[in-house]
């Protein structure tokens, strides 16, 4: 169904070219938003659909771009479609919205955005781009759910808002770990799963 | 002696490579030359070692730390039966059983913890098991309250050793302070049991030992909560019942505070052994003391209102708190402190004004010392690199104005 550049466009993000895990990118968003689990999943859906469309409309006006203000350009559609879910977010989702303050907005600086149009989309043809902006998206979404899990569950105690651990625990002496929720262990969680993600692909690993 | 030398002997070859416990190698190495002086030499070439190998190094601030924890054990009991009324009717060696009793846990948590984690690292990684924990397993039990939960010992024990050292490739190669750092985790995660006034006084009995109701005018803050809390700048120090307290009780440390630091003569006893061995620097001794000094009459020239602690004199902000127990035994790590003789200087100074800076002006933290000293770990390279590189500037300049001549 999906031609060979198509299915790593797709794929390859997940994990053997994760944008978090291998290149290194989108980290500051990754410590800002990850302190519970459902801003996390509203910014990883919000990413997704940012990465896959700015993808496709770049790669659709790729040969007529002139070359020396392509940077504006990709900026105008990320801008403009950053505005969009901005918008969509304050009008069915205004309490996310305000947990997520300037974030939304930052996304236009996030760098696997920028990553991906000057790798990919410049390069490629409209279909591969749109799957390799969702694959990186759902690459990015993927780090940042875990992340968020951890660190709710143990700095909370809850996911999703629900309470999970049960109150008995804490009539047994049991407490929060307040600093998980402390940007320093969204840092410290993404090293673990980085150092988890190189001991399964070993040549990943720097000599 | 015979015996267990024949006996190690005799179980040896089980742990050697092909053997049947030989996973186990580096643990059986450990206890071997923890037992024995190994006697092998270097088959090719020469070695000359210093005598002052790092065990003897750690024996030396264990054995310095000892009149830090003998004193906190008996200040834990002292501290227990002011509470209950009863500290004139119950003598030493009940106080201090009582302390031991109520500490004993904490150091067995730390230890257990600590060297376990040290132990599965050398399994895997196929080292020598190194003797960095000994000391970092002591300075635990002395840096946090007695009231704190042992669970929570061991996991930030386990998080310290973990992310602090054996990530960065063990003993000697940590950047920050293992000990501090476990005391870091616990003020950060969890806040409520780390300070205020339930977590410096044990007041639970113990096995039916010092058993009784609390006094009425009990409270159990610290004489640095007090002064964090205090609304006015003329306030007065109280011990637990409300007695004010002498410089004398803040110098001998018949005050409540965590285990081990309350008492400043205490850990000038210990200061000297690590000086008197040349253990420990007394550069950065000697400069954290002034920089904490120089900082503290700053503040005290300046008293205000809006910062209570900045109406203490400078003798009180190195003897009450952590300070003096951080400038002894924590700012002197080898390992993470500055290397270069200036940097000593330099490093210890910035301790002490850091500690006072946040102690004073920072209404959050009733004491920082400890963030100090971390904050100064992360620092110690670059300050090393700029003494390092001004020295190579200044011989590359007189090696130019020799060429010219």
């Amino acid at each position: 169904m999906l031609s060979k550049i198509s299915k790593e466009a797709l794929l390859g993000p997940l994990s053997r070219n994760n944008p978090v895990l291998v290149q290194i990118l989108g980290i500051c968003s990754c410590l800002a938003v990850t302190a519970k689990l459902e801003p996390a999943i509203v910014m990883g859906i919000s990413v997704t659909a940012i990465t896959a469309f700015s993808n496709l409309i770049i790669s659709l006006i790729r040969n007529t771009i002139p070359n020396n203000i392509r940077i504006i350009v990709q900026l105008v559609v990320v801008a403009a479609l950053v505005i969009i879910v901005d918008q969509v977010l304050k009008a069915y989702n205004y309490e996310m919205s305000k947990a997520l303050s300037v974030f939304i907005g930052l996304i236009i600086t996030n760098c696997i955005l920028m990553g991906r149009l000057e790798a990919f989309a410049l390069s490629n043809k409209p279909w591969p781009s749109f799957l390799d902006g969702i694959g990186n998206g759902i690459g990015y979404a993927i780090v940042l759910i875990v992340v968020a899990f951890f660190r709710e569950l143990l700095g909370s105690g809850t996911l999703l808002g629900f309470q999970i651990i049960p109150q008995a625990f804490y009539d047994m002496g049991y407490s929060n770990n307040g600093l998980m929720i402390l940007p320093p262990m969204a840092l410290v969680t993404v090293g673990c799963i980085i150092w988890w993600h190189r001991s399964r692909n070993k040549d990943l690993q720097e000599q | 002696m015979k015996g267990l030398r024949k006996y190690l002997d005799k179980i040896k070859p089980n742990f050697m490579p092909g053997g049947k416990y030989s996973k186990l190698q580096s643990v059986f190495e450990g206890f071997e030359s923890f037992l024995f002086t190994p006697n092998t030499t270097s088959a090719s070439g020469v070695s000359i070692h210093d005598s002052n190998d790092s065990k003897r190094t750690m024996t030396v601030v264990i054995v310095s730390l000892i009149p830090c924890l003998l004193f906190g054990m008996y200040n834990i009991g002292y501290q227990h039966y002011l509470a209950i009324g009863q500290a004139a009717s119950a003598g030493f060696w009940e106080m201090f059983a009582y302390g031991l009793l109520a500490l004993l846990p904490t150091i067995v948590v730390s230890y257990v913890v600590g060297l376990g984690i040290e132990f599965i690292g050398a399994q895997i990684r196929h080292h020598e098991i190194q003797e960095g924990f000994l000391v970092t397993g002591l300075l635990i039990p002395l840096i946090c309250p007695i009231n704190t939960p042992l669970w929570m010992i061991a996991v930030a024990t386990a998080f310290s050793v973990i992310f602090v050292k054996e990530i960065f490739g063990g003993t000697g190669m940590n950047i920050f302070n293992v000990a501090l750092m476990t005391r870091a985790f616990l003020f950060f995660a969890y806040p409520a049991k780390m300070s205020g006034d339930a977590a410096f006084v044990a007041t639970e009995p113990i096995l039916g030992l010092g058993a009784g109701n609390l006094v009425d005018a009990y409270s159990g803050a610290t004489p640095l909560g007090q002064v964090a809390t205090a609304t006015t700048s003329n306030f007065e120090l109280t011990n637990i019942v409300g007695e004010p307290i002498s410089a004398l009780d803040a110098f001998i440390g018949l005050i409540p505070g965590s285990v081990g630091e309350t008492s400043t003569l205490c850990i000038l006893i210990g200061a000297l052994i690590l000086l008197f061995t040349g253990t420990a620097s007394w550069k950065v001794m000697l400069s954290v003391f002034v920089g904490g000094l120089f900082m503290g009459f700053i503040a005290n020239s300046f008293p205000s209102p809006t910062y209570p602690a900045s109406s203490l004199s400078p003798i009180e902000q190195v003897c009450l708190g952590g300070f003096a127990f951080a400038a002894v035994f924590m700012a002197t790590d080898p390992v993470t402190g500055a290397r270069t003789e200036l940097g000593k200087y330099i490093y210890g100074f910035l301790i002490g004004v850091i500690a006072i800076l946040i102690r004073v002006y920072n209404s959050g933290y009733p004491e920082g010392a400890m963030l100090a000293v971390l904050l100064m770990n992360a620092f110690a390279p670059l300050i090393d690199h700029f003494v390092v590189q001004a020295n190579i500037n200044r011989r590359l300049k007189r090696a130019k104005a020799n060429n010219k001549l």
